[in-house]
């Protein structure tokens, strides 16, 4: 294995790209967390009073959760206590107008977005992309906002939604993931600062990819956001989401919340490349990813997808999942999830069957080097009513050297005798002998490493969006297949 | 082309290979036969540079370099070219992205300019007539699912979509039928010019009906025991190994 474990060093120890800091005033609040605190980021915001109970409501229960049992301890991940009261909780670039117009924003905040990759300007921007770019806890830009507006597709920043669309919030928000959720899910309920928004309306076909770039760039700041999306009957989005962070030695907190609400007939693409800062080869610094992301598909046919692809973080704890309430409803989840170095995640899914005749499909490719740890963990559970539900299960875990470990966890809870439920799993190493054929046919190692992970993911890749799959590809150090077969 | 001069190579402390002596020269086709176990896939192996075989003394020169120092991918690079006797399966990896990425990879280092998907294609369609094979072949994954048949006749178009100087084949006669046999000895000699170099491995005579050989070599016990024209595999086809064995004096098969 020895040339194996030295190519897929050299692959997968490229320098973190994105480890740059942006330096700009910023108005944060000090460190730690009271219910002034709370107060303060409601009203910096100018929220309604609504927002302002919810909140509080959300903070007084994670203060019971954190008497009671606190953060939750059953993920196969350990790391150090987090010290909540040293952690910044608002941090907002300092900026001369409201948010929104593109010619207001700091100049530095463009670069910033445009050195990621995510140019903001209307000259440049990505074509077929609309992005909305959360820099540590505020929304700076969001691109082809107008052009949506004529469909009546709602894309903003969730403090906009707040303001302009407070029905449409007060309605939906908390609706798939309650603040009492779980820890980490109720602290971000009570000190969320920001995050996208989304409503299509009846029967709009979304005619291009709607994105949120999220930037942690404030040291000693947690980012907290909360994205929130509603597709009416018969809609369609399809949905990314990118995110980096300076690197830095201490650990960094990322608590999101993610709700999907799909109606009848609907569909949600929710696609994510998450590269945080993953920590260096000797497991310091990086950030804790505990995010709860879960979709609700609410009306007969709806279909909810997730597809993700986790490169970094020092830790991962995640596991988007889909409510399948309405009958004939499809929840899918594709997932590839990258350990190196000291990372640990433990992500999987979980696939509620409600309705009757709901399909869920879950592909969990696992790819562990270096120290690398990691779980996929996951929950298929089929209600009594779910007559004739289904849901297929595959779960492969590919290990690159010897010092890496994947595990996998299965929950299988079924109530209704006409369901059917298949779990396969596997685990597999790069064989010398696939090594060996790449390479007599010319192929450096790197290259027929690269080829035989890309080869693994491809189940999970072919999911994507085309200009993610190039991402996500990319970022597995694998050059995508050429444009043909 | 290639010289070898006493190779001894084996695995894992065990002799296969003991004193091998062997010229090959542009243009020509030499058949090296032998019964199981006699060392025939270890020799094309050893060529390749599979790093399970370590080769204990002799050396192999190839267009005038040292090729034992040369890892697996710069032979395959400098026009060696083996085609396997169990090819191997990579999931989820096309058929022709594999191959575009090889083919692409050999032109590359020799200084033509990479083919673009068009060109590609144009080049495929024209190799994959020549081994009878559909389109549908090149977007399954590299030799997953396929039949026996299937892997080989994928060798052989590995190797003309390649063009290798020197193609190594590792009894890829192997369990074919006899339509297969006959596609397969098609490719081979249509790769036959008098630049190139094949070397046959192969423990049955049949097909060398179809690709007539220069020069047969019997391996028995890692050695070459026997060395003539293509008379020498009718010969062998017609009396077996044991006659020669004998001959050749009781050596030990390296191999039971």
């Amino acid at each position: 294995m020895s040339t194996t474990a030295k190519t897929v060093e050299a692959l997968v120890n490229r320098e973190y790209e994105y480890g740059f800091v942006t330096d700009i005033e910023a108005d944060q609040v000090p460190p730690g967390l009271d219910e002034d605190v709370v107060r303060l980021i409601s009203a910096k915001k100018r929220e309604p009073e609504f927002m302002l109970e919810w909140r509080l409501r959300a903070f007084r229960h994670w203060l019971k959760m954190g008497l009671a049992a606190g953060e939750p301890k059953w993920a196969n991940v350990t790391y150090a206590p987090i010290d909540y009261q040293s952690i910044v909780y608002y941090s907002a670039p300092k900026q001369t107008a409201a948010p929104g117009r593109l010619d207001e924003v700091d100049p530095k905040l463009l670069e910033t977005f445009e050195k990621l990759g995510i140019p903001l300007s209307e000259q440049k921007r990505l074509t077929g992309v609309a992005v909305d770019a959360v820099f540590d806890s505020v929304s700076v830009a969001t691109t082809f906002k107008e052009k949506l507006a004529e469909l009546g597709i709602v894309f903003c920043s969730f403090s906009e939604a707040v303001q302009n669309h407070p029905d449409l919030v007060e309605k939906y928000l908390g609706s798939v993931v309650p603040y009492t959720d779980n820890f980490f899910a109720t602290l971000n309920s009570a000190v969320f600062s920001d995050g996208s928004f989304c409503y299509v309306p009846k029967g709009v076909r979304c005619p291009m990819e709607l994105s949120t770039y999220f930037r942690i760039n404030t040291a000693g700041s947690g980012q907290f956001e909360r994205t929130l999306i509603v597709a009416d009957e018969g809609s369609y989005v399809s949905y990314l989401e990118g995110c980096t962070a300076p690197r830095r030695d201490e650990n960094q907190l990322h608590a999101a919340v993610v709700e999907l609400v799909a109606l009848e007939g609907a569909q949600i693409r929710y696609s994510t490349v998450q590269n945080w800062y993953a920590g260096d080869r000797e497991g310091r610094g990086g950030i804790y990813n505990f995010v709860t992301k879960r979709g609700k598909c609410a009306g007969r046919g709806a279909k909810i997808s997730w597809t993700q692809v986790e490169t970094g973080s020092a830790i991962t704890w995640k596991y988007p999942s889909v409510i399948l309430q309405g009958d004939d409803s499809v929840g899918e989840f594709y997932s590839v999830a990258l350990v190196n170095n000291h990372q640990q995640a433990d992500t999987g899914t979980k696939m509620i069957h409600i309705g009757k005749n709901t399909r869920s499909t879950i592909i969990s490719k696992g790819i562990s080097a270096g120290h690398g740890n990691q779980t996929y963990r996951g929950l298929v559970k089929v209600r009594p009513r779910a007559s004739s539900a289904r849901n297929r299960t595959q779960c492969d875990s590919l290990l690159l050297g010897d010092r890496c470990g994947a595990h996998t966890v299965p929950y299988i809870e079924v109530a209704n005798a006409t369901a059917s439920v298949e779990h396969e799993a596997s685990t597999a190493k790069i064989s010398e002998e696939q090594l060996f054929y790449c390479k007599q046919r010319g192929l450096s190692s790197e290259n027929a490493v690269s080829m035989i992970v890309n080869g693994f993911c491809k189940e999970v890749f072919k999911n994507l969006p085309m200009e993610f799959a190039v991402e996500a590809s990319k970022l597995l150090g694998v050059s995508l297949e050429g444009g043909v077969g | 082309m290639l010289s070898i001069r006493y190779l001894h190579a084996g695995v894992e402390g065990k002799d296969i290979l003991r004193g091998i002596d062997l010229e090959v020269k542009a243009g020509e086709i030499h058949a090296v036969m032998g019964p199981n176990g006699s060392g025939k896939s270890t020799l094309a192996q050893v060529l390749a540079g599979h790093p399970a075989f370590a080769v204990t003394r002799g050396e192999v020169v190839y267009e005038g370099r040292n090729l034992l120092e040369m890892p697996p991918e710069e032979r395959a690079r400098a026009g060696v070219f083996l085609a396997f006797q169990y090819p191997i399966e990579i999931p989820g990896v096309s058929n022709a992205q594999f191959l575009k990425a090889a083919v692409n990879e050999v032109r590359t280092r020799q200084g033509l300019d990479e083919l673009d998907a068009m060109e590609f294609l144009e080049l495929l369609r024209e190799k994959l007539a020549l081994v009878e094979m559909d389109q549908s072949f090149v977007s399954r994954a590299v030799n997953e699912g396929f039949s026996g048949g299937e892997k080989k006749r994928n060798e052989i178009l590995q190797m003309a979509l390649l063009q290798p100087k020197l193609a190594i084949l590792d009894e890829t006669d192997s369990g074919l039928d006899i339509d297969a046999l006959k596609i397969v000895a098609n490719g081979i000699n249509s790769l036959r010019t008098p630049d190139n170099a094949i070397l046959l491995v192969t423990h049955y005579q049949r097909i060398l009906s179809y690709v007539t050989p220069d020069r047969v070599h019997v391996l028995v016990g890692g050695r070459i025991v026997r060395s003539g024209g293509k008379d020498l595999a009718l010969e062998l086809e017609a009396k077996g190994y044991d006659w020669i064995r004998e001959d050749a004096g009781a050596v030990q098969p390296a191999r039971a």
